[in-house]
């Protein structure tokens, strides 16, 4: 009784408490090292698009590469220039986003002010549903549905077109941008539209004065979001827009994006490290620094005018 | 009402522009229901008639009407094992650090920049990774491996972020009433944490995988081709040690190659082949879906925090 | 006691608004019980209770804010002067009535906009456009809440870059712009602080002669000196009505009495 020993059972665990101090160590180690895979993977990524493209312009000037107003990396006579696969995703993605972002807001804002619950709760997973659909059936239905359909307005619209593939890509980023918005819009809070109510607005003028505005931050990063998902886009322009590279921003000519360009030489066989191979790597390089400036701008907008309630 | 008439007039004018504006919200909700209506309308109408069970055991050919979709969904479903096998305790792991271990220091602020850079990446430059690092520099070739793994990558952020919410939605007070019984950190984690965020992770991986299933872009990038007539090598073998790899070796074709091959065809057969592909793609994708939501609500029920 | 200021007849004094027979409901619930109450006109009048009794509630039925909301209903009437006509009558818009009252609500809730539109906003909605009229009635307005010369050179800034008791008082310039036929305030000063609110309750004196106002407040000793009346509300009832004197110091009700005397909160 005098000996104030613990029992064994507590004893025995205190005992071994540097080992098991150690262990947990051991794993905190282990979950570091998972959490570090998002920043190996971006390191990878940079890596080896720095590796095959640095490459590719010791042997390609970098003048030629922004200047040059042809693409033709695979004939006798090469010549690579980038402007002509970035006239492809520039015009697509306007096309995409001119339908995108009127009608993602629209739909936001008339989700989150005017719809009753009911029909939010139907609109809502309908949404959703567009937003899972695989893209290379958007491509499937750019070529097959609305490319036909098209040509009834437009006669002389040849099969393979930018428009087309603009407009599906439109649809399908439509959830994401009103989504977020209407997130956005949600979150405001109810006491900054009675302000507005109280002075005798109707629910439009309390929406575009008080609510839109508040939600800036947040319509921003959708807006952004959705460019960088149309620049990114590949399968529906590989399927619709052709596969021709061609200097072009006018919507009825069929020409090929970065995106696509990349899939239509990984699908052939070239030989690792010729200059084919190497194009693939600069023109993915382009794209993904293009990305990176609007995340960053993205990120740089929501900081700026993030509402604090 | 004593109020002037010309304010009237200009309340009038307000509540019609209310008006018009819902008349056009109600526009875009019916613009975006057609065009999903009109999608499965055209995939339906020109894909039914081949929508029969040779459809779904014969491989691809030359020729329409004999050409099926085996290689192509043994492959995506290959493809998704070996997904979620690297994706789940990857991207797990890494939630739970971000959650539980992470301190607001620079180097939890880098890992999170980076999984928000990373979201936001266009999938085909997950293909360039793949092509130039998994099938060149070490080797790995145009396999299901390979494969499984860019396509794990891509989602990685799907995972964490489900995870972190997942773990987010526990209470504090949980937390510490296992520490206060004398738990380790590890030992709540696993006994508490992980338990109770099951139905939102699950939920998450679910989700990813949909989206991993329907990825065309990185695949084709690294090499994946469509012209296969072979199944990868089965895992389970008649001789010890009874399990094999080589199936994670072998070249592959996945459900998204097989579509994107029959619409780039410009034979009109090909058509259906293509469109009753994209109904068994989408079909899968949606049954996905809608197991995740029904996960969700199961598993739900039993916590009420 | 001897010395009281001469105080009117209530007979003679013009009612600007009232309250007779007025009972609420959320869905089931009543939240208000046959309230009858007058607001009388260029006066300052105070609803006074504790927490729950009601009085934002009733403060809220007169500019139909409850129509905001699902599942609200009202029963009776709130008759407003000098027209004779029901506010909660269902032919009645919503919007003309509060384009004839005015709100001040308890946390300052300006617009994301500059301090000039802030409070040009109500004119403009109400069709004005003209430039030279909306600078004057700002400039008015401003001048009035007390904001003017703090603000005359910043115009053109986010009104959230004001101070917590700047910005409440920018949203009374913002109601008063209009010349609301009845003001509302609902608790305007329990987010600020002590500073501030002396500012508003100063405000609110100035105030009293020109417009009709009816505050609802939590805090009593702002009820004892800014207002003229005082009404007492407990769980939807209306206990008692009076001059702000005659509840403080001569209560009828018991119930009056014990909330002055804090002998509950």
């Amino acid at each position: 009784m005098a000996d104030a020993q613990a029992p064994p059972v507590i004893a025995g665990r205190l005992a071994h408490r540097r080992s098991r101090h150690l262990r947990e160590r051991f794993i905190e180690a282990l979950l570091l090292a998972a959490a570090l895979v998002a920043v190996a993977t971006t390191l990878g990524i940079v890596f080896i698009l720095l590796k095959e493209s640095l490459s590719f312009f010791s042997q390609v000037s970098i003048v030629d590469f922004f200047t040059d107003s042809q693409w033709t990396p695979l004939f006798s006579d090469a010549h690579f220039g980038i402007w002509v696969l970035l006239s492809g995703t520039l015009t697509s993605s306007a096309i995409a986003l001119s339908l995108a972002i009127p009608l993602g807001t629209v739909l936001a804002i008339y989700l989150s002010e005017f719809a009753s619950p009911r029909v939010r709760e139907v609109a809502k997973p309908t949404l959703e549903l567009l937003a899972g659909i695989p893209t290379i059936v958007f491509g499937y239905f750019a070529l097959f549905f609305v490319t036909p359909m098209l040509k009834t307005f437009i006669p002389g619209l040849p099969g393979f077109n930018l428009l087309s593939a603009g407009l599906v890509m439109g649809v399908m980023i439509v959830p994401y941008i009103s989504s977020i918005s209407e997130d956005a819009m949600r979150a405001v809070p109810m006491s900054l539209r009675e302000g507005a109510f109280a002075m005798g607005a109707t629910r439009l003028q309390t929406a575009l004065t008080v609510v839109v505005p508040a939600a800036f931050s947040g319509l921003a990063a959708a807006y952004i979001l959705g460019i960088s998902r149309a620049v990114g886009e590949t399968m529906i322009v590989a399927v619709a827009a052709g596969n021709q590279p061609n200097l072009t921003f006018n919507p009825m000519d069929q020409a090929a994006t970065i995106t696509a360009y990349i899939v239509q030489v990984a699908k052939g066989d070239l030989p690792h490290g010729s200059v084919g191979y190497q194009t693939i790597f600069a023109a993915g390089l382009t794209l993904f620094v293009l990305t990176l400036c609007f995340n960053l701008l993205g990120y740089w907008l929501r900081r700026r005018y993030r509402e604090v309630y | 009402m004593a109020v002037a008439a010309d304010l009237r007039v200009t309340i009038a004018r307000a509540k019609r522009r209310d008006v018009m504006f819902v008349a056009l919200g109600v526009a875009a909700l019916l613009f975006a229901a057609c065009t999903f209506v009109a999608l499965f309308v055209d995939m339906i109408s020109s894909g039914w008639t081949r929508l029969n069970p040779d459809f779904f055991t014969e491989f691809g050919s030359r020729r329409a009407e004999r050409a099926g979709i085996l290689a192509a969904w043994v492959g995506s479903f290959a493809v998704m094992i070996v997904t979620a096998l690297f994706a789940v305790p990857l991207g797990v792991a890494a939630g739970i650090y971000l959650e539980e271990y992470g301190s607001r220091n620079r180097l939890t602020a880098l890992i999170e920049i980076n999984i928000n850079n990373l979201a936001g990446v266009p999938s085909i430059v997950y293909g360039l990774l793949a092509l130039g690092l998994f099938v060149h520099t070490f080797g790995l070739g145009a396999s299901v491996l390979t494969a499984g793994l860019t396509l794990s990558l891509l989602i990685l952020p799907v995972v964490i972020v489900a995870t972190r919410e997942a773990i987010r939605s526990i209470p504090g007070a949980v937390r510490e009433a296992a520490y206060a019984l004398g738990a380790t950190r590890w030992q709540m984690i696993q006994h508490h944490v992980l338990p109770y965020s099951m139905p939102g992770i699950l939920t998450g991986v679910i989700i990813g995988l949909s989206r991993a299933i329907g990825e065309t872009a990185p695949i084709i990038t690294i090499g994946a081709v469509s012209f296969i007539a072979f199944l990868p090598p089965a895992p389970l073998t008649s001789d010890p040690p009874f399990l094999s790899f080589d199936w994670l070796a072998s070249p592959f074709t996945a459900m998204p190659i097989q579509i994107f091959n029959w619409t780039s065809r410009p034979e009109e057969a090909f058509q259906a082949n293509a469109s009753a592909a994209a109904l068994v793609l989408v079909g899968m994708t949606l049954l996905m879906n809608a197991i995740a939501i029904w996960l969700r609500y199961r598993l739900r029920r039993n916590l009420n925090w | 006691m001897n010395d009281e200021p001469k105080r009117p007849d209530l007979a003679t004094l013009a009612k600007k608004a009232e309250a007779c027979e007025l009972n609420f409901f959320y869905g089931a619930k009543q939240a208000l019980n046959k309230i009858n109450l007058p607001i009388y006109d260029k006066r300052v009048t105070a609803l006074i209770g504790p927490s729950g009794c009601g009085k934002s509630t009733f403060l809220r039925c007169f500019n139909r804010m409850h129509d905001l909301y699902p599942g609200t209903r009202y029963e009776g009437e709130i008759r407003f002067h000098p027209d004779n006509v029901n506010l909660l009558a269902k032919e009645v818009d919503p919007i003309e009535v509060r384009m004839r009252l005015a709100m001040v609500f308890q946390k300052p809730n300006p617009f994301p906009k500059s301090i000039f539109e802030n409070v040009a906003y109500g004119l403009r909605i109400r069709g004005e456009k003209r430039r030279t009229v909306l600078m004057d009635r700002v400039e008015e307005a401003l001048k009035n809440a007390a904001l003017w010369n703090e603000v005359k050179d910043r115009l053109d800034e986010m009104a959230t870059t004001l101070s917590g008791g700047q910005q409440q008082r920018l949203c009374i310039a913002r109601a008063l712009a209009c010349d609301p036929e009845l003001l509302l305030f609902d608790e305007p000063t329990s987010a600020l602080d002590p500073i501030a609110t002396a500012s508003i309750e100063e405000l609110i004196h100035q105030l009293r002669e020109k417009v009709t106002i009816l505050i609802v407040t939590h805090n009593m000793q702002q009820a004892a000196r800014v207002s003229d009346f005082t009404a007492y509300m407990y769980l939807g009832d209306l206990i008692e009505f009076g001059w702000t004197d005659d509840v403080f110091f001569r209560p009828q009700k018991k119930k009056t009495e014990d909330y002055i005397t804090g002998r509950f909160g």
